[in-house]
C-alpha cells in the first residue's frame, strides 16, 4: 500500500532537523549531508511505510545515524573512543530535542554567508533550507548535477573556512546579513522568471519556492518592513504570471496584459502586505517596489494606472537606492504624466552611465518613447539594437516584432 | 549566466609551437578544467576533430547534399569550446583569460553569452 506523503512536509522539516543537528554538533558541512540523506531515505520509505507519527524525530534519528557513520569513518583509525562518545550524544539529541525550535533564520544567515558568491548562496539555500535535492536544483538552473554538486560542496567548504558560528548575528551585522538573505530570495524568485520554459514538467517552480521561503522568513520577522515588502513584491509579481506570456511563449508587456487573468487572491494578499510594510518607519527598496506593483495591481486597465503615485514611489526609490534602472523606470512613469519628450529628457541623463551603455532596456524604452513622439525611423533602429543586446529569446522576439511594426516603408 | 567560450585555432600557429610549449598548453587546459569543475562553473567542454573531417549538410529540392567541410573558408577554425555557468560577463572574461590559448598570438578565445528562453521581470 502506498500512502501519500503530504506535499512540502519533508521540505518544511529539512531546516528544522538540520538546525537541531548543527546546533548540537557544529559541523554544518557533515550535518547538511546527513540531513540530505535522511530526507532522501524518507522520500523512498514513507510512501510505502506511511508517514511516521513523529516525522521530525524520524528524520533527526536517521540523520544522526548518518552523521555518526560519517564521523566513525573519519575517526576509524585514530579516535575510536570519541566516536562512541559522539554516538551517544547524537542519539540523545535525536530523542530529547524539543520540537518546534525554529532555526530557519539562523540557517538562512549561514547559507547566505557573505564569503559566498550569489550563485553559491542560492544553491545552498535551496538545498539546506528549501530541502531540494542537488538534482532538483541542478535541473532548475539547467546545469548538470555534478556542476551543482561541486558548487554546493565548495560553498560548504567556504563556510567552514570562514569559521562561522551557528547563531544569529547581532546589531548592524544582522541588518547587513538580512539584506543578503532577502537578495538571495529575490534572485531565486527571478530565476523562476528568467529560466528556460522548455521542459518545465520536471523542474521545481523556483518562483513558488522563493515565495515559500519568504513566507518562512516573514513568519519569523513579521515586523520587518523589508521582509514584508519582499514577500508582497513576489506575490504581486507572481499574480501576473498567467498574463505575462502568450500560449506561444511571447512576452506580453504590462500595458497589454489581460488583467482579468491576474490572480486576485495573490493580489489581495500582496496589496495588504505592501500597505502594511509601507507604514513602517524606514522604507527600503522592496517596500517601494511592492508599493509600485500594488499601484499597478490596483488599476483595472493600463490607462487607469495612477502614474503620479508610481512616479512618486520611483522618486523615493531613486533617492534611497540610486540605480540607473530605477531612473529608467521613473522615465516611463514620467512619460505617462508629462509626455514622451519629458521621459526622453530623463533618459538622456543616463547616457553617461557605464552600467547602462548599450543596455537593451535603455534602448527599448527610448525606442518606445520615440515611437510615441512620432519618430518611427528612430524607433525602428533602436528596437533593432535592443533586440541584438538582450540575452532573452522571448524579449528578442518581442523587440523584433515592435521593430517590424514601426518599420519605415 | 551561461557562456560559451569558443577556442579558435590556427593550425599554423599550433604547429610552430615547441614540444614544451604544446605540453604547457595541454597542462594549462587540464588545470583550467580542474579549477572550473571544483568551483561548480563548468557545464561541459569538448575538443572538436579536425575540420578536414567535417561534413556540410544541405537539403536541395528535398534531397540531402553532403559536401566536405569546413563551411567557413578561413585560416582559423573552431577547435573546441567550454560551456560555463558563472556569475556575470566579467567573471566569464576573467575565466577566459586563464585559458592558455589567450596568451598565444594567433589563437582566438571568444566569449559568447548563451540566450535564455523566457523574459526578465517586467517593471
Amino acid at each position: 500500500m502506498t500512502a501519500a506523503v503530504p506535499e512540502d512536509l519533508l521540505r518544511e522539516l529539512t531546516p528544522q532537523v538540520l538546525g537541531a543537528l548543527v546546533r548540537r554538533h557544529g559541523r554544518f558541512e557533515g550535518c547538511e549531508d546527513a540531513v540530505q540523506e535522511a530526507v532522501l531515505a524518507a522520500a523512498v520509505q514513507w510512501p510505502d511505510s506511511g508517514v511516521p507519527d513523529n516525522p521530525r524525530g524520524w528524520l533527526l534519528t536517521v540523520a544522526s545515524r548518518r552523521l555518526i557513520d560519517e564521523i566513525r569513518s573519519d575517526h576509524a583509525r585514530r579516535e575510536r573512543e570519541s566516536a562512541t562518545a559522539f554516538e551517544d550524544a547524537a542519539l540523545e539529541v535525536a530523542a530529547g530535542e524539543a520540537p518546534g525550535t525554529d532555526d530557519t533564520l539562523v540557517l538562512l544567515f549561514l547559507c547566505c554567508h557573505p564569503a559566498l558568491t550569489p550563485a553559491s548562496q542560492t544553491a545552498l539555500t535551496l538545498r539546506a533550507v528549501g530541502g531540494l535535492t542537488t538534482a532538483e536544483i541542478a535541473r532548475a538552473f539547467l546545469v548538470p548535477e555534478p556542476t551543482m554538486a561541486a558548487r554546493i560542496s565548495r560553498a560548504k567548504q567556504r563556510i567552514r573556512g570562514a569559521g562561522s558560528s551557528f547563531s544569529l548575528p547581532v546589531g548592524a551585522e544582522r541588518e547587513d546579513r538580512l539584506r543578503v538573505v532577502l537578495h538571495v530570495l529575490y534572485l531565486i524568485f527571478n530565476e523562476g522568471y528568467t529560466a528556460s520554459s522548455g521542459s518545465e514538467l520536471d523542474r521545481v517552480d523556483l518562483a513558488r519556492e522563493a515565495i515559500r521561503l519568504a513566507r518562512m522568513v516573514h513568519a519569523q520577522l513579521p515586523a520587518d518592513g523589508e521582509v514584508t515588502g519582499l514577500l508582497a513584491l513576489m506575490l504581486l509579481t507572481h499574480a501576473r504570471r498567467a498574463a505575462r506570456a502568450t500560449a506561444g511563449g511571447d512576452l506580453v508587456p504590462l500595458d497589454e496584459q489581460d488583467r482579468a487573468r491576474w490572480d486576485r487572491r495573490l493580489i489581495d494578499e500582496g496589496t495588504g502586505l505592501a500597505k502594511a510594510s509601507l507604514a513602517s518607519p524606514a522604507l527600503g527598496p522592496y517596500q517601494l517596489q511592492a508599493g509600485i506593483a500594488a499601484t499597478h495591481a490596483d488599476a483595472a486597465s493600463a490607462e487607469e494606472t495612477d502614474w503620479r503615485q508610481v512616479h512618486a514611489l520611483y522618486l523615493i526609490l531613486e533617492r534611497i537606492a540610486p540605480n540607473p534602472m530605477v531612473s529608467l523606470n521613473r522615465a516611463i512613469a514620467l512619460a505617462e504624466i508629462e509626455g514622451p519628450r519629458a521621459g526622453l529628457a530623463l533618459l538622456s541623463t543616463l547616457d553617461g552611465d557605464e552600467r547602462m551603455a548599450g543596455h537593451h532596456r535603455l534602448l527599448s524604452v527610448r525606442a518606445h518613447l520615440l515611437e510615441k513622439t512620432g519618430d518611427p525611423a528612430g524607433a525602428y533602429e533602436l528596437y533593432r539594437s535592443a533586440a541584438k543586446a538582450t540575452a532573452s529569446l522571448a524579449e528578442q522576439r518581442y523587440l523584433g516584432s515592435r521593430a517590424s511594426r514601426v518599420r519605415p516603408g | 549566466m551561461k557562456f560559451l567560450i569558443a577556442l579558435h585555432i590556427n593550425p599554423a600557429v599550433l604547429d610552430a609551437l615547441t614540444d614544451a610549449e604544446k605540453e604547457a598548453l595541454g597542462a594549462g587546459h587540464g588545470q583550467f578544467i580542474e579549477a572550473l569543475q571544483a568551483s561548480g562553473e563548468l557545464i561541459v567542454t569538448q575538443a572538436l576533430a579536425d575540420p578536414s573531417q567535417a561534413a556540410v549538410v544541405s537539403v536541395r529540392d528535398g534531397q540531402p547534399v553532403v559536401s566536405d567541410g569546413p563551411f567557413l573558408e578561413a585560416k582559423e577554425y573552431l577547435g573546441g569550446f567550454y560551456l560555463i555557468d558563472c556569475e556575470n560577463k566579467e567573471r566569464a572574461i576573467e575565466l577566459a583569460a586563464r585559458i592558455p590559448d589567450a596568451a598565444i598570438p594567433g589563437l582566438g578565445v571568444e566569449v559568447r553569452q548563451v540566450m535564455f528562453a523566457a523574459g526578465p521581470l517586467e517593471a
